[in-house]
């Protein structure tokens, strides 16, 4: 007896499932900084080529299997190989690795936005010191944002080796970021159908109201003109270009089995092609679109800094030299420096140390990714704003759907090819597996609430997904090209959808897009053995900075085991499913 | 006069504080000083009989700022720092409201401005507010949980079977053999279970 799969109520909601999975926070935090670090506008070029010969193949190839084999990621490999049912168990481990550490983003995101309705924002002031003569050491060597983020956020200890314990207000964040997670995928598709129209279309109504206020912020200019001035000689840095591959790869999500399981539940002659052509494309533009919102935050924030410094400046030339108050304004400094440095030597060079070099330049040239540029570098930009409250409310409820729109996409990899199995879905309802899955990550996920969850949080997004990723996706790729074969596949699509397949996505699946990941699998391999030793950056409290630290052993072997685990699935399945026939061949004559 | 060892120096910001409403700093503004620090130094016991005279300032520049001391014409000596710091930091307020100025844009170099206390209240206003949304989620993910229960069980109840409410399929479940036919591609027509559906096309394992 056949239960009936169950569909997305119309393709909209598959579409908006897969841009609500696709666009998540590596949007808005990290292609602005590649952006920035390989030549700005001119970055654009390798990014796009790089979309349409792999970002677009890969991901029409991963929703056709989805879509024809209509089953999750385990049980489609095997359908297409019974040796490859390893490749989806990889793609399951790999993504309960990510839901592991991912749903702490959206733990902070909560504790920031809750702590975005006081008035002044509390990152905005440093806290006073025990007998309230000056502020906190540490804030002041530091600024208030940083000094918000590490202590009062993570309360981060100085190496990864001091744990520390668990802090409670992170951890009652996760345990509400897990409750969400689970009430979107409690019910499957009929539940997680519904949100996706939030988590997919809120984000891009906050960025547009970003735009528009970013875009009247005062210096916003600067960020935008140094942004996009093109850089052409970044186009000759093979690292731009591997770094465009890379970002277009890890930002469409391939390889977890999450598009698989959304693009299983389509009807079968669902237009896939058109599908995942549009959803590149919006995921490309949003990154774009964001890093426009991103530059002109940047140049607001430089402006800012610069004009503060510049003040300062002011200030000391005027207590020292006992000017008369507001002679010297930005325009003049020069001018008057140098009067005053001829007229009084002996004192100017007393005040010069003091006095520091102010560069517009320099604050636009900090380049932030990551968990540093949403609660460091936009909180100091917001709480420049008028009306931050509203701002810093707007900005962390977007991450919020950002990130609960990844998470859905990842927990459906893990909970489709879970409750596919007759074995589990027999004893459990949907419900207790959802509830189940969703509970052992929350408790695993308390370890990135503890002291030193930082740089735990760090380690897994590093190297939980990055190799075993493009191990999957090369190993899909020759799967279904040469195992299943690429004219077999081709004549289920016709038949399934009625359309023919191009000879372009012919050509980039047989060719192109495997010798693109090998080449980025090799650089990637050539670059851990290159650099020796990992480092990490560690918080050192009486500095106010992060300093480069060794990862200790276990921490190496951990890194191992999280790359192994994954990546092992694939040959260790292999040979079991081998083992297994050849003993059933040994104990029963062959069928007929 | 300066650098003395009871001298204080004053700096004053006025173009900063007050921009185009700024006043010019003269002689009667100078008066008007003097008289703030007697009134504040006569708050102090034992010094109750502070002039305006007592009060002398010196090296005005056009900064503007300058030097004050406060002297006991009838001991002939300077009133100790510590006295005049104390009695300063107890009406700073009223000396800057005189000159409609806040501790930043009139400073008293060596007389540190108590800086104000952080409002803390009793219940952080972020508890508030995750408990509620707390709350609110806990309800909602009850009540999908419980009326997933109650469907379930009237399903079982049911002598035909139903099938998931999440297969949007209204069309009629044809049954043979009271198995549900796969209900793929049943708009207008039934389905012939003869041929085996795409699932069974490949032999799973």
């Amino acid at each position: 007896m056949e239960k009936s799969r169950p569909l997305w109520a119309n393709p909209l909601q598959f579409v908006f499932a897969c841009i609500s999975y696709a666009v998540g926070l590596g949007n808005v935090w990290r292609f602005p900084y590649l952006c920035q670090m390989y030549g700005g506008g001119s970055f654009l070029v390798p990014y796009l080529v790089m979309l349409i010969v792999e970002g677009m193949p890969l991901l029409y190839l991963e929703l056709a299997v989805g879509q024809r084999m209509r089953q999750g990621s385990i049980g489609a490999w095997k359908t297409i190989s019974p040796y490859l049912g390893g490749v989806g168990l990889a793609s399951v481990v790999v993504s309960f690795f990510l839901s592991m550490y991912y749903n702490i983003i959206n733990a902070w995101a909560f504790w920031y936005l809750f702590h975005s309705f006081q008035d002044p924002l509390p990152w905005s002031v440093c806290p006073l010191n025990d007998n309230h003569t000056g502020y906190d050491e540490e804030c002041e060597k530091a600024s208030s944002t940083q000094y918000f983020w590490y202590r009062k956020t993570l309360n981060i200890s100085p190496s990864i080796q001091d744990s520390g314990r668990v802090q409670w207000e992170p951890a009652l964040c996760l345990v509400l970021a897990w409750l969400v997670v689970y009430l979107c995928v409690l019910r499957g598709t009929q539940s997680t159908g519904k949100v996706v129209y939030f988590t997919a279309l809120l984000p891009y109504c906050v960025l547009i109201i970003y735009l528009v206020r970013g875009l009247t912020l005062h210096g916003a200019t600067n960020g935008l003109a140094y942004m996009f001035t093109p850089k052409l000689e970044q186009l000759a840095n093979p690292k731009a270009w591997i770094n465009a591959a890379t970002q277009i790869f890890f930002s469409l999500g391939l390889g977890f089995g999450s598009l698989i399981a959304f693009a299983s539940y389509n009807e079968p002659s669902n237009n896939c092609q058109k599908h995942a052509i549009i959803v590149s494309l919006i995921n490309s533009s949003t990154s774009i679109f964001a890093s426009i919102v991103t530059f002109s935050i940047y140049g607001f924030k430089a402006t800012f800094n610069y004009e503060s410094c510049l003040n300062k400046v002011i200030l000391l030339l005027t207590n020292s030299f006992d000017l008369e108050d507001g002679f010297l304004t930005a325009s003049n400094l020069e001018q008057v420096k140098g009067y005053l440095a001829s007229t009084f030597p002996g004192k100017y060079s007393e005040v010069l140390p003091q006095m520091r070099n102010c560069s517009l330049q320099a604050e636009l040239a900090t380049a932030v990714q990551g968990t540093g540029l949403s609660f460091i570098v936009y909180t100091e930009a917001i709480k420049n704003m008028e009306v931050s409250q509203l701002w810093s409310v707007l900005y962390f409820f977007m991450l919020l759907m950002l990130g609960i729109g990844s998470m859905l996409g990842n927990t459906a990899a893990i909970l489709t090819p879970l409750t596919d199995s007759k074995v589990v879905s027999s004893h459990l309802p949907k419900e207790a597996i959802s509830g189940l899955v969703c509970l052992v990550n929350c408790v695993i996920g308390l370890v990135f609430t503890m002291e030193s969850g930082n740089y735990w949080f760090d380690i897994f997004n590093d190297y939980a997904a990055t190799l075993s990723l493009l191990l999957i996706v090369l190993v899909e790729t020759i799967a279904v090209c040469y195992v299943y074969g690429l004219r077999r596949f081709e004549s289920d699509l016709e038949a399934m959808t009625g359309r023919g397949l191009n000879w372009y996505w012919k050509a980039m699946w047989a060719g192109v897009s495997p010798l693109l990941i090998v080449s980025l699998f090799v650089f990637y391999l050539s670059d851990y053995i290159l650099t020796g030793t990992l480092q990490y950056q560690a918080w050192d409290a009486f500095q106010g900075q992060l300093v480069t630290k060794d990862y200790p052993p276990y921490a190496l072997a951990v890194i191992g085991l999280l790359v192994a685990s994954s990546i092992m699935c694939i040959p260790l399945v292999a040979l079991g499913t081998f083992i297994t026939r050849c003993l059933k061949r040994g104990d029963t004559p062959p069928a007929a | 006069m300066p650098d003395a060892e009871n001298a204080f120096k004053v700096r004053l910001s006025i173009r900063t504080a007050l921009g185009d409403k700024a006043y010019a700093w003269d002689t009667n503004e100078e008066y008007l000083f003097k008289a703030m620090v007697a009134f504040s130094m006569r708050k102090v016991p034992n010094r109750e009989t502070t002039e305006i005279s007592h009060v002398l300032l010196c090296n005005v520049t056009q900064r503007v700022s300058f030097w004050f001391v406060v002297t006991d014409p009838s001991k002939n000596h300077t009133l100790p720092a510590v006295e005049i710091q104390s009695a300063i930091r107890m009406n700073r307020n009223r000396i800057n409201s005189a000159f409609f100025l806040n501790d930043q844009t009139l400073e008293f170099l060596k007389i540190p401005s108590t800086l104000a206390p952080p409002t803390d209240p009793t219940m952080p206003i972020w508890m508030i507010i995750f408990s509620v949304i707390f709350c609110i989620v806990i309800v909602a993910v009850m009540l999908l949980i419980f009326s997933g229960i109650r469907q379930r069980r009237r399903k079982s109840k049911g002598p035909s079977e139903v099938d998931d409410t999440e297969d949007k399929c209204e069309n009629m479940i044809t049954i043979e053999n009271g198995i549900p036919c796969d209900p793929l591609d049943t708009k207008g027509g039934h389905i012939n279970d003869v041929f085996m559906t795409e699932d069974e096309r490949l032999t799973p394992l």
